[in-house]
Order: C-alpha cells, then structure tokens, then sequence
C-alpha cells in the first residue's frame, strides 16, 4: 500500500517539469515580470504622469462630459453634413488613386512577373518610407504643397495607402498559381498575356477585397484629416473643441459613429459579395 | 450564368460551344460595364464633392516633387560629416522626443491591454455572466474604438492639460477598444472541453477564466498586444499635433515654418524609429510562439 504522498513524489521524479516548475524558468519569468512593472513605472515618470494629474483632470472631463447633453447643432446641421459627405469623397477617391496606382505597382514589385532584385528591392524600400510616415502627417505636408482643403487628404490618404496596398497586391501576384501561366504560355502567349490572362483573374478578388477594406479604414482616417486643414468633418469638429462648444462636439461625434457603422456594413457585405469571406486575406487586424 | 441553351439535337456540337462561349461572355462585359459605370458615376460624385480637378493634380505633382527635394540636405562626399551634422543639428533632442514618443506608446499599450484584458471576458459570448453585462462590454468597447484616438487626444489636452498624459489616454482607450474586442473573439474560439474539466473540478467562475481560459489564450493575446504597440508608435507620432506629447509638436512646427532640412532629418530619425519597433516587436513575437509551439 502507498500513500498519496509517496506516489507524488514517483510522479514528480518520473516528470520532474509536470508537478513544479522549472526553478530556473519560474524565476525568470518572474524577474521579466518585476523588469517590465519597473520599466512601466518609470517610463510614466519620465512622462510626467501622475496620479494626482489624473485626478484634477478628471473633474473637468466630467465638466465636458454634463455639457455634451443633449448633443446640439445650432442651425449648423447641414453644413455638418456637407462636411460628412466630404469625408466620404476623400476616403472614397484616396482609396480609389491608391488603388490604381497599386496594380501596376504591384506587379512590378513581385518576383515572378520582374524577377530583377534591384526593382524589387528598390521598391520595396520607397514604399517602407511611404508607409512608415503616417497620414496625418502627409495629409500636413500636402497641405503646405497644394493648400488647405480636402485636395490634401485625398493626395495623403492615397499615398499612404499605396504604401501598404502595393505591398499586399505584389505579395498576391507572388501567391498567385503558375499553372494557369504555363498553360498562357505553352499556347503561345506573351508576358503580358500571362498577366492579363493567367494572374489577372487571380488576383483581381484579392486587389478588390482588399481595397474595400482600406475604404472601411480611410473612412476613420479621413474624419481626422480636417485637423490639420485636409479637409472634412474633422474641420468642424477640431473647432468645436477648440471654442469649447461641447455640445457641438458631442453633436459631431454622433453623426461620425453611424456614418462609419455604415461604411463598415457596406464594406464587409461587398467584401463577401467579392469573394465570398468576411475577411481581407494579407491584412492585419 | 447563361440562359438555357436548346440546340437542335442535329446541330454541331462546334456551334454549341460557341453559342455558350458567347453567352458568357457577353454576361461577363455586360457585368464589367456594370461594375465600371458605378465606379465611374461615384468617382464623379465624390470628386465634385471632394474639389478635385485635373487642373489641381497637374499643378500638385510637381509642386510635390519640388518640396521633397528642397527638403533633402546637400552633401558633398567632402564634407560628408560635417553636412550631416549640419542636417542633424538638433538630433539630440529629437531623439529623445522620439524616446518619449515610444514610451507613449508604451505606457497606453499597457494600459490599453490591460482594461482590454478584463473587458474581454464579459464582451465573450461563452463567458459572459448575462446578456446585459455582454451588450454592456460590447457597446461600450465599440464606442472606445470608433472614436478617434485624436479626438479623445483633443478632449484630454483639455482636460489634463498639454503634455503626455491626454495621449496615453487617448490611446489607451483606443487600445483597449480594439483589444477587448478582438481578446473577446480569441476566447469565444477556446476549447469547452478544459472549461468542463475545471468545472467539474469546483472551480468558480474567476477560477475558470484564470486556469481554463487564460492559459490557451494568452500567446494570442500577447501577439495582438505586441501589433498594437507597433501601430501605437505610429499613432504616438502624431497625437503631438493636437498638444498631447511626443515628436508631433516639433514635427508640426517644422512642416508650419516650412524648414525643409528638418522635416526631412525628423521623418528620418522617425521612420528609423518605427521600423527598429517593428523589428524587435516581430523578434519576440516570434520568440513566443516558437516557445509556445514546443511546449
């Protein structure tokens, strides 16, 4: 007869990691625990943040908060919605210039159809840098070029998202099946053929499904844009803010929210329309 | 799809082909017309409404081309240190407000992750303690998450005053909008057959999500965290344009005052920064789920 404790003991022998852990793991994991606690902790002090900052701002936000209802719009409410239908234009072409730009972008930039390292490479890089400034900031820099108004965010939104969308596009053409180029070729097609007729079909879905989802995201981006004079409902709203007129704010912020439900439904109807799936295949979240 | 084809059975089986090659093709133009004369029509709408002109794109390009050449510093292989030093002439301290820029990020991932972290579990369709708490946590994370993380960023300034303290904020609850929603879909897709096991066992309902859930879900959530932090820099980077810390004031002010050398030195040093995020972010991503694949 053994007891329980004896046969934890042959237990923990036979698999030593099974009943307690590694001594060596457990206080590694620990010590990555208490490094990232501190780091956090003094990363909010060099920030300057504190609890009692928090707790006197907080009393304000629930100023901005009473003020807010009932949401009002003072006659402006037409103007509002011009802005809104505006925002929508300027998500709408961005994506649609994007778009356009991408496709041949996107074949130049995939190994299969130009199998030269130095485009590939080259442009790969540009469109890193693209990538890596984030609209707001072109849509600032488009501003000083072509001047205020929502010409701006339309040129911004479209560059940014040729960053990430010549990207996608190369990396289907890349996924794309040789078969179907072969056989373009074996009946005596040329290149453009093959791409026309072999990686075109292929590809169109994956191009289509993903711009929609980037039209979803730009509608979101493009209601910021008139921040920083680009145009928009984000205009208005920026402006709001800055007289303190909340209710307003609060006015603005409800009509935002549907509108972008809206384009969000749209979007991911056509999208399963398109290719019969909810989600955009080589995008992240 | 065609229509139906009724050949006469002594017809050519050539012209039968030919006749369904030629139905479908016309149904494929007629619906690539179709597709294109919306297209068409909602690109000429939004075009007069978004003001735009063949005249402005004509007249915009170049001017484009024009700015970011006048922003590139001259450097001459001569005299190539003391141009860049030139160029770089406050790096130090855009340096650090790139620093802080990253620490932003930092501290409202953190924070983010961690309010989005206990909202997921009510906004769970399996795990939720009742219908009211799920529409609660639900509604309540898509708010958070429609709202933009600038806008929020306008309100705290306001609020908090200039400074870092109104970004984290912002992004933080932006963070923890689309975390709490996407962590809610991780653990709606987990196994039931643990969660019975440490049922049966007596576990209460926090023992449950502690030892049943938490432990299959946590390399995902740890992956989702480490993404968000990535797009959290980029946002960093530009909640300064409304007041609210990091690299954006300065940035803003350059891009304002039109000094073209700086605002090419500062996106440089600012897209460097992204992509070393990116790089080590993608190193320990991997590193998890390596781990988590071995075990």
């Amino acid at each position: 007869m053994t007891t329980a404790a004896d046969r934890i003991a042959r237990v923990s022998r036979t698999y030593p990691a099974l009943l307690y852990p590694d001594p060596r793991k457990l206080w590694g994991r620990r010590a990555a625990w208490v490094a990232f606690v501190l780091a956090f902790l003094w990363a909010s002090y060099h920030l300057g943040l504190s609890p009692m900052r928090f707790w006197t701002g907080f009393t304000d936000l629930w100023i901005i908060a009473r003020q807010m209802v009932p949401p009002t719009h003072n006659g402006f409410w037409l103007d509002y919605l011009a802005a809104l239908l505006e925002t929508l234009a300027i998500a709408f072409l961005g994506t649609i210039l994007a778009s356009l730009i991408s496709i041949p972008l996107g074949f130049l930039g995939a190994r299969n159809v130009v199998p030269s390292f130095a485009i590939h490479f080259g442009l790969r890089r540009v469109l890193d840098v693209v990538r890596g400034v984030d609209t707001l900031i072109w849509a600032l820099i488009f501003v000083s070029v072509v001047g205020l108004g929502p010409f701006a965010g339309i040129l911004a939104i479209a560059l940014n998202d040729t960053g990430v969308l010549a990207k996608i596009y190369a990396e289907a053409v890349e996924n794309a099946d040789r078969k179907a180029g072969e056989g373009v070729r074996s009946a005596g097609g040329s290149g453009a053929d093959v791409a026309r007729l072999a990686i075109w079909p292929q590809v169109f879905p994956v191009f289509l499904s993903n711009s929609l989802y980037f039209f979803e995201a730009n509608t979101r981006s493009a209601t910021i844009l008139g921040v920083v004079g680009a145009g928009g409902i984000g205009f208005f709203l920026a402006d709001r803010i800055r007289v303190n007129a909340w209710s307003d704010v609060a006015f603005i912020i409800l009509l935002i929210l549907p509108t972008v439900a809206a384009i969000d439904y749209l979007s991911r109807w056509l999208r399963k329309k398109a290719i019969g799936r909810h989600d955009a295949p080589g995008a992240r979240m | 799809m065609t229509g139906p084809v009724t050949p006469k059975p002594s017809a050519d089986i050539v012209t039968i082909v030919e006749a369904q090659r030629r139905d479908l093709q016309r149904d494929k133009r007629r619906q690539t017309l179709l597709f294109l004369g919306v297209l068409v029509v909602l690109v000429a709408v939004s075009g007069h409404l978004g003001e735009v002109s063949w005249q402005k794109f004509v007249n915009g390009i170049p001017r484009f081309g024009s700015y970011i050449s006048r922003t590139l510093p001259p450097v001459s292989p001569e005299t190539l240190w003391a141009d860049l030093g030139r160029w770089m002439w406050a790096g130090g301290r855009w340096v650090g407000l790139l620093f802080d820029t990253v620490l932003i990020a930092f501290v409202a991932t953190t924070l983010g992750v961690v309010a989005g972290f206990f909202l997921s579990f009510p906004a769970a369709r399996n795990l939720a303690g009742g219908v009211v708490h799920y529409q609660l946590a639900r509604r309540f994370l898509e708010l958070m998450r429609t709202v933009p993380e600038l806008v929020f960023a306008m309100l705290f300034v306001f609020a908090f005053g200039l400074g870092a303290l109104a970004g984290v904020l912002a992004i933080a609850l932006h963070t923890m909008g689309v975390l709490g929603k996407l962590f809610s879909e991780i653990n709606e897709t987990i196994s039931d057959k643990s969660l019975e096991g440490v049922v049966a066992a007596g576990a209460s309902r926090d023992q449950v999500i502690r030892l049943g859930v938490v432990p299959q879900v946590l390399p995902a959530f740890i992956s989702y965290t480490l993404l968000r932090f990535e797009i959290n820099v980029r946002s960093a980077s530009v909640i300064g344009f409304v007041g609210a810390g990091g690299i954006g004031q300065e940035l803003m002010f350059v891009i304002n005052q039109f000094i073209y050398r700086d605002i090419s030195a500062i996106l440089l040093l600012l897209i460097i920064t992204v992509a070393l995020v990116d790089i080590v972010s993608e190193k320990i991503r991997h590193r998890i789920l390596d781990g988590e694949q071995r075990r």
